[in-house]
């Protein structure tokens, strides 16, 4: 009776029953279905007063744009955040899983926890899954030894720089921080420099597109978040009006019921 | 075919000792769409010009329309060195053809030399998507639209490219006037072709990341290719 | 004609099956029976994959001209094996070539090309070869070789002055061909070309000048970002004056960042 009950509880971590099976179908020829990638350009640089934290804002599905605006800049505590890279679904979920440990730890200790531990957590958890897990990740944050930007690979290795890039685009973004970065930069300066970073990887990747969105994290544990701080492309105007005469489609019968609209629906973004 | 081609993996027994992996592949996608659409008097056709492998663009302002006679014109895209081959081999079979012939080849005729062309080349095919658009005989507008190895089809409209399935529903709907349960569907005119043409490519710039940069618009009526150029997204 | 790019002077439509026999596939003397792929009697092949290389070629047109330039460098595999090879020549007063990839393929291709120069002055008719000619030349040879399955592993970019207007082309191993006013090839592609673009001005050539500082940008981002890369290259310049290859230049190296970094973690 017990080992019955015991059975319906799913244990903890990541479920791998289907592994040997979905194996055995690709094999046979089923084709696996694709996930959402942030093909990307993300980077991060360390200026005089804290660190800024760059995105682009494109999400792909093979060669088709499957979100033109999302968020790639994830809030991880009051005084860090992470830019993600790769597939969509393993950055959030990643991101958030680390967030809540570090508001738990946070709430353990009484105090701020350091960039590094953020760093610490990411790093075990992507070695642990052995790249399996396609997070690329640039973390920025400032604590108690000043402003840090780290970068994390997929299988779990760490690097501590003044300036780096990930995603498609990081090679593109990489050139314009090699050829203009320099230390103790001013803020607009910096803010000038990540949005050009960023700017590179909108133009020149595929994978990269639509706005730019910047993260200035300051020494003074003031944030700002500047969601679209460029939009960067805007969709061409279209020259006819495509919206259909009444009785385009046919009306095959009609039913009427009173319904109270009790609450407000935002239309969903369609541009 | 090349499931075929791979003889290390298929028939291990043929291998030849020393012979090492080869993992070269004589094709590549280049990108890009083409839409066409023909009416009463005239024909239009319209590519972008973006030009790019992987998720890299090579130029932003590569043509992709050829002009053939004064009332033809070919939209090409696809393994970008099969667009070049196939072009100036029609360019030289075309010229060919007129010193034989005295006289230009009609749009009709240069339609069956390319099907023929692509067919030619069934084993090795030229992995390109070909729109042909121009004017019959009586100057009215024809389509005619190739898979890789010479299909060919004639119709009033087509979408091709990487952004062809993405369009041809779209202009099925707007030109073929589909789903659309109207007491009159009115012809098609030149303005209003380009007009659904130019919109097709701002939306599939949207959408398709290896269409954008700007789109080229050919405009073929009996006096002769008018050419428009709209800029697109360049992200 | 044998020898090096044979087949080249072939008749067009030479594979078609002769009169009782099956039809060549593509890749030249071989009957069907024999299979697919490049293989001859001995299971060799050539350039399957390039050895012997040479990393990112980088192009500008500037008004009046056209500048291309390469690192110094064949590498041979991670081996960083010649250290000052001129990848960029002159191949007459208009046209100038930039080479990366295969080394080997470049040398035999540089000797056609000088074989087709002692052909232009032997003919003594002032008239030589043109750029949009070697560059239609080049993709027509890289095409047919790709279709042979036996490609020439090289990514060119021919410039030049061509009725008084600076040419920039780029051909590469599959005989895909395009020009632009601004061509970069291999890591190049990724590096150097946005850094270019973003100083593109609408309407407006870049001067001699800024073409050179850009050139030299370009080579200084790759030399930090390319395993494959050198701190020194060679520049052609191509201008309705001639052309000539410059004496060795060398990157601006700067290493100011390298005390910000501290541990990695």
């Amino acid at each position: 009776m017990q080992a019955e009950l015991a059975r319906e509880l799913p244990p903890a971590g990541f479920n791998f029953e289907n592994c040997k099976r979905n194996e055995a179908l690709i094999n046979g020829g089923f084709l696996a279905p694709k996930t959402v990638k942030t093909g990307t350009t993300i980077a991060g640089i360390i200026f005089k007063d804290g660190v800024i934290l760059g995105a682009d804002t494109r999400a792909t599905e093979g060669p088709i744009v499957s979100d033109k605006n999302c968020s790639k800049i994830h809030y991880l505590a009051p005084n860090m955040y992470c830019c993600g890279a790769g597939t969509a679904a393993d950055t959030e979920m990643t991101t958030d899983l680390v967030s809540s440990q570090l508001a738990l730890h946070r709430l353990n200790t009484g105090r701020e926890v350091p960039v590094v531990c953020a760093t610490t957590l990411l790093k075990q958890k992507l070695f642990r899954y052995q790249g399996n897990i396609s997070a690329a990740l640039v973390l920025g944050g400032v604590d108690l030894t000043g402003p840090t930007i780290y970068s994390i690979a997929p299988h779990g290795s760490v690097d501590k720089l003044p300036y780096t890039s990930m995603g498609s685009g990081s090679l593109a973004a990489m050139s314009v921080f090699e050829s203009r970065y320099k230390p103790d930069m001013t803020e607009e300066e910096a803010k000038k420099l990540v949005r050009d970073a960023i700017a590179g990887g909108v133009f020149n990747d595929l994978g990269s597109g639509s706005n730019i969105d910047l993260c200035v994290i300051r020494k003074n544990k003031t944030v700002d978040y500047l969601r679209n701080y460029e939009i960067a492309n805007r969709k061409g105007e279209r020259t006819l009006d495509y919206s259909f005469l009444k009785g385009t489609t046919i009306v095959t019968g009609t039913k009427t019921f009173n319904l109270d609209i009790t609450e407000t629906v935002i239309p969903m973004e369609v541009a | 075919m090349f499931q075929q081609m791979n003889i290390q993996q298929n028939f291990p027994e043929y291998n030849i000792p020393g012979k090492q992996h080869h993992d070269f592949s004589p094709y590549e996608s280049n990108g890009g769409s083409i839409v066409a659409i023909a009416g009463k008097g005239y024909a239009i056709i319209a590519a972008d010009t973006r030009l790019s492998s992987g998720y890299s663009i090579h130029t932003r302002k590569q043509k992709k329309t050829f002009k053939l006679t004064d009332t033809t014109v070919l939209g090409s895209t696809g393994c970008w060195c099969d667009t070049l081959s196939l072009t100036s081999l029609l360019a030289y079979r075309m010229q060919s053809y007129v010193h034989t012939h005295q006289k230009t080849m009609s749009t009709n005729a240069i339609a069956q030399l390319i099907s023929v062309m692509m067919y030619n080349k069934r084993f090795f095919p030229y992995y390109v998507s070909n729109v042909l658009a121009g004017l019959d005989e009586e100057g009215n507008g024809v389509v005619y639209s190739y898979d890789p190895i010479g299909h060919c089809e004639k119709t009033t409209y087509r979408a091709g490219g990487t952004a062809g399935a993405l369009l041809q529903p779209v202009l099925d709907n707007q030109i073929g006037y589909k789903n659309q349960n109207l007491a009159e569907k009115p012809e098609i005119t030149k303005e209003k072709a380009i007009s659904i043409a130019t919109d097709t490519f701002i939306s599939a710039s949207e959408r398709d990341i290896y269409t954008g940069d700007s789109v080229v618009i050919c405009i073929i009526t009996k006096d002769g290719i008018e050419e428009k150029t709209v800029q697109l997204r360049k992200d | 004609m044998q020898g090096y790019n044979d087949g080249m002077s072939r008749p067009f439509w030479s594979n078609g099956p002769s009169p009782g026999q099956f039809y060549n596939f593509t890749g030249g003397d071989r009957s069907a029976s024999q299979g697919f792929g490049p293989q001859n009697n001995f299971g060799a092949q050539r350039s399957s994959q390039p050895i012997t290389t040479g990393t990112s070629v980088v192009g500008i047109k500037f008004d009046g001209g056209v500048m291309i330039a390469a690192d110094a460098l064949v590498s041979y595999g991670s081996v960083a094996r010649f250290q000052d090879v001129k990848r960029v020549f002159k191949v007459n007063d208009q046209a100038i070539l930039g080479t990366g990839g295969d080394f080997a393929d470049f040398q035999s291709i540089q000797r056609s090309i000088n074989d087709k120069m002692i052909d232009d002055i032997c003919h003594d008719d002032t008239i030589s070869l043109k750029p949009k000619s070697l560059y239609n030349w080049l993709t027509r040879i890289l095409n047919n070789r790709r279709n042979k399955f036996e490609p020439l592993w090289l990514d060119m970019v021919v410039g030049g002055i061509e009725n008084g207007e600076p040419f920039l082309g780029h051909v590469d191993l599959r005989g895909r061909s395009y020009e632009d006013d601004i061509i970069a090839t291999g890591f190049g592609k990724h590096l150097a070309l946005p850094i270019i673009r973003e100083q593109i001005v609408e309407g407006r050539p870049f001067t001699q000048e800024e073409a050179t500082n850009l050139i030299k940008k370009s080579m200084e981002v790759l030399f930090y970002r390319d395993c494959r890369a050198l701190s020194r290259y060679y520049v052609a310049v191509c201008t309705a004056a001639g052309a000539n290859v410059s004496e060795v230049q060398k990157v601006n190296q700067n290493w100011e960042v390298a005390t910000v970094v501290r541990g990695y973690s």
